[in-house]
């Protein structure tokens, strides 16, 4: 959908595709690297690519100069984001950096920390990850028990984080941890900083049900993290882990919108080109409703973004909607998935290295990932709790209410 | 495209809540169901004093010349009451047609009359064994010098009992293609040889006729632009109907949640809200979800009208085929959410439930609707 942008928001877009083209970097063909499980090799392709960026002035666009930034326009933010989502063939590792933790750090941090982290975050020196999620706190994050011990000017860090994604590449984290035991669980939590080459940080990386190991472990032990890596004050930690959820579930939405406007490119291709009965699956009436109805969606979801940034443009902070947007790309992400396994019948099984199989196994590989989408980021249960209680005012259920 | 509204957009926003809250109360709708007209003339001189029949009418034929989109914020109003009467076929079905048809002389005369609330007008499209493209229009004509004799019948056609004035589409002209040879005449409903009869239908806030020509005789001069040149605005007409439509599903399926939501904080089982419990609190945010994308899409393809013309039939079908699912679906999940009380005949929600499924097969079925959108998308590659 074609919404009005104005003539320097166009020739900005213009000027920064033809930067991308002569700087995307040449590594690796794009179908290998979609689904190559060499992370550490993606992540260094990522790190020299995302300095190109930095040193041509399109990283951090609309932030302030004074953390690295550009004093640029949240809208040109925008349009090198879809474009980069859209051309940029290889993983991209700033979707925590940029996408949580330094908006998490400009709205909370303290000058200090906007200054030494921010300007690293946008040139690729530091890829993030975000360790909330715990053996026992998932969906009850505030259930946690990694504890933060405060002795003089540094905190003492023990316990386990699980699932943390890209855990083995990053350098730093975003930690939330346990400093006051003693009262309710929301109120005695911290929100840290912690460099991962710290002693006593081990990372052990988990086989997931692609295959590769995205996420991660991690244990703690003893480490000593400096007091000035507190963001936030000690014991208020949970309003800045919620800050975090928030951008987490409205900022992603720039870069999912295009890629799932090419996975349904690259379905209606799919249908097209696989015959079924004689004839091209497009021309069988069922596909063709399905997908058109896939194509109504996600154009529904072009707009509900575009009323989101319009928010978003005018300076107000995200709210409890974002949860709209998360439940519906994770659902949607699910259903094209869903719909391209029931188009390639027996091959959609084939993993990558058959010969038989349709895009070298990236369908079979992104339909597995898919699963992880209504999970990731709080599960669709849980979105639906906030939606109910936070946007239509509906009550706590009992257990939760004590 | 700005999805925020302008002051004076708000201010008819409020206004016509107020208008419509004060006036279509659930008490007064109910009654309208009862009469057969669907209206009262009282009421309806009240809305054209507000000008709200010729909105969308240029100021040159009395109306208030302003856009689409002004005209959807009152239509969700509209869908939020489940208002009844012949608003929506007289100033969005009839009125859109006229303007794309008409010739010059047939606007001053129709759209005046229609602005200032002296005329109350549909349209007859659909026909036994409905087929929502072109090739449905079958009703037969014989010409005989100036004139021409038609015999056939029109089916759901909305509010044809009230009407002063149905246009009518007619085949004018075989072995052609299917979209040339229509011809709209206009049918004045007490002419001889004409039969209205009132369908016995679930939603009667919307009249639904058939209306039956046994040799009736019209004039050459009562057709509404070119004799056999009818199609392209009836498509025109049927792309704004779309949009028109969704902003009044649009509304009715706000209003739907906000029932659904009020009662879910208020009703104690087992000590505690409903709305406590996740079975009923999940369905609410689903349509939540539902409703505000159906914002989304319905407002910017109101926006697409004036503001965006060749984005304009692509965005009618998804807003109708996006719309029109969420409010059968949300009328549905918020009469299982009121139990027994949403069964009765004494709620509301029927009253919605029934609109949401009316609504959702008129101007082209889901399937019709991603049909033409699956073709569309096809070419493209
Ligand atoms: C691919 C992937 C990447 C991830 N990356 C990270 C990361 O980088 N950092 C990080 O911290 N975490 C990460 N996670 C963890 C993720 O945030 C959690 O898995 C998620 O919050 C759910 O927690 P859980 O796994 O403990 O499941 P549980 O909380 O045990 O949930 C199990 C089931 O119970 C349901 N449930 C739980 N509570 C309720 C309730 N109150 N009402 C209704 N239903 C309920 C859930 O919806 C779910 O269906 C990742 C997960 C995945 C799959």
């Amino acid at each position: 959908m074609n919404l009005t942008m104005n003539p320097d928001d166009q020739a900005y877009r213009a000027k920064f595709l033809n930067w991308l083209s002569e700087n995307i970097p040449a590594e690796g063909t794009s179908a290998e690297a979609k689904i190559s499980g060499d992370w550490c090799a993606q992540a260094e392709i990522f790190r020299k690519f995302q300095r190109k960026l930095f040193d041509a002035g399109y990283a951090g666009i609309h932030w302030s100069k004074e953390y690295g930034g550009q004093s640029g326009t949240l809208m040109q933010h925008i349009i090198v984001t879809e474009e980069l989502s859209t051309n940029y063939p290889w993983k991209m590792f700033d979707g925590l950096s940029v996408g949580l933790v330094a908006p998490t750090l400009l709205s909370r941090g303290t000058e200090e920390q906007k200054k030494e982290f921010i300007p690293k975050i946008l040139s690729g020196e530091h890829i993030w990850c975000q360790g909330f999620s715990e053996p026992n706190a998932g969906s009850d994050l505030a259930n946690l028990s990694t504890s933060a011990v405060r002795i003089g000017e540094r905190y003492v860090v023990n316990g386990q984080k699980v699932w943390t994604s890209i855990g083995h590449l990053a350098d730093f984290c975003i930690l939330v941890v346990r400093t006051d035991p003693t009262v309710g669980k929301h109120k005695g939590l911290s929100y840290l900083l912690v460099d991962m080459k710290s002693p006593g940080v081990t990372v052990r990386p988990i086989k997931q049900i692609t295959g590769e190991a995205e996420y991660n472990e991690i244990f703690f032990d003893d480490v000593e993290v400096p007091f000035d890596r507190l963001v936030g004050k000690e014991n208020e930690g949970w309003l800045i882990a919620i800050t975090t959820l928030m951008f987490e579930r409205i900022m992603n939405e720039i870069s999912i919108v295009p890629k799932l406007q090419q996975t349904l490119d690259r379905l209606i291709d799919l249908t097209s080109n696989t015959t079924r009965y004689g004839q091209a699956m497009i021309k069988d009436p069922v596909y063709r409703q399905k997908i058109a109805l896939l194509q109504v969606e996600l154009e529904v979801m072009r707009l509900n973004q575009y009323r989101n940034l319009a928010t978003l443009l005018k300076g107000e902070m995200p709210g409890p909607e974002g949860s709209i947007g998360k439940i519906f790309w994770s659902e949607l992400n699910q259903r094209m998935q869903e719909t391209a396994m029931e188009i390639m019948g027996p091959y959609s099984q084939l993993l990558k290295g058959s010969k038989y199989a349709e895009d070298n196994g990236k369908w079979a590989f992104d339909f597995l990932r898919a699963r992880g989408n209504t999970i990731e980021g709080g599960t669709t249960e849980i979105q639906k709790n906030i939606i109910g209680e936070r946007v239509l005012g509906l009550p706590k259920d009992t257990v939760r209410r004590n | 495209m700005d999805f925020t509204l302008t002051s004076e957009q708000e201010m008819l926003k409020n206004s016509a809540r107020k208008f419509l809250n004060n006036n279509f109360t659930s008490d007064y709708v109910r009654k309208m169901w009862e009469n057969s007209q669907g209206y009262e003339p009282e009421m309806w001189a009240q809305i054209a004093e507000l000008g709200w029949m010729g909105l969308t009418i240029p100021e040159e034929y009395g109306g208030l010349g302003l856009t689409f989109r002004d005209l959807g914020l009152i239509l969700h109003e509209m869908g939020r009451v489940v208002m009844p009467g012949p608003f929506f076929s007289t100033v969005v079905l009839a009125t859109e047609l006229i303007k794309t048809a008409g010739s010059e002389e047939q606007k001053a005369n129709y759209l005046e009359r229609i602005a200032s609330g002296k005329l109350i007008a549909t349209v007859a499209l659909y026909e036994e064994g409905v087929e929502w493209g072109a090739e449905g229009i079958k009703l037969t004509s014989t010409r005989k010098g100036d004139n021409y004799s038609l015999l056939g019948k029109k089916l759901f056609v909305p509010d044809a009992y009230s009407a002063d004035l149905i246009i009518v589409a007619v085949r004018t002209e075989n072995q052609v293609e299917a979209g040339e040879g229509i011809s709209l005449f206009l049918v004045d409903p007490q002419t001889e040889g004409v039969e209205i009869e009132l369908l016995p239908t679930m939603d009667q806030g919307r009249k639904l006729c058939a209306v039956s020509f046994l040799n009736a005789i019209f004039s050459s001069t009562e057709v509404l632009g070119e004799v056999g040149k009818g199609w392209s605005a009836i498509e025109t007409m049927l792309i704004r109907a779309n949009i028109g439509l969704s902003l009044e599903m649009l509304g009715g399926g706000e209003k739907v949640l906000e029932i659904a939501t009020e009662y879910a904080k208020i009703r104690i089982q087992f000590g505690q809200p409903i709305g406590s419990y996740q079975a009923i609190k999940h369905k609410c945010a689903e349509m939540l979800l539902q409703v505000e994308s159906s914002r989304s899409i319905a407002e910017y393809a109101a926006w697409t009208v004036d503001g965006n013309p060749q984005e304009v039939s692509k965005a009618a079908s998804i807003a109708k085929t996006y719309v029109g699912n969420m409010y059968r679906k949300a009328a549905a999940a918020t009469l299982q959410i009121l139990g027994g009380i949403g069964f009765s005949w004494e709620h509301d929600i029927h009253l919605y439930y029934k609109r949401a499924l009316a609504s959702e097969a008129m101007f082209g079925d889901t399937v019709f609707h991603l049909e033409l959108l699956a073709s569309r998308w096809e070419r493209k590659l």
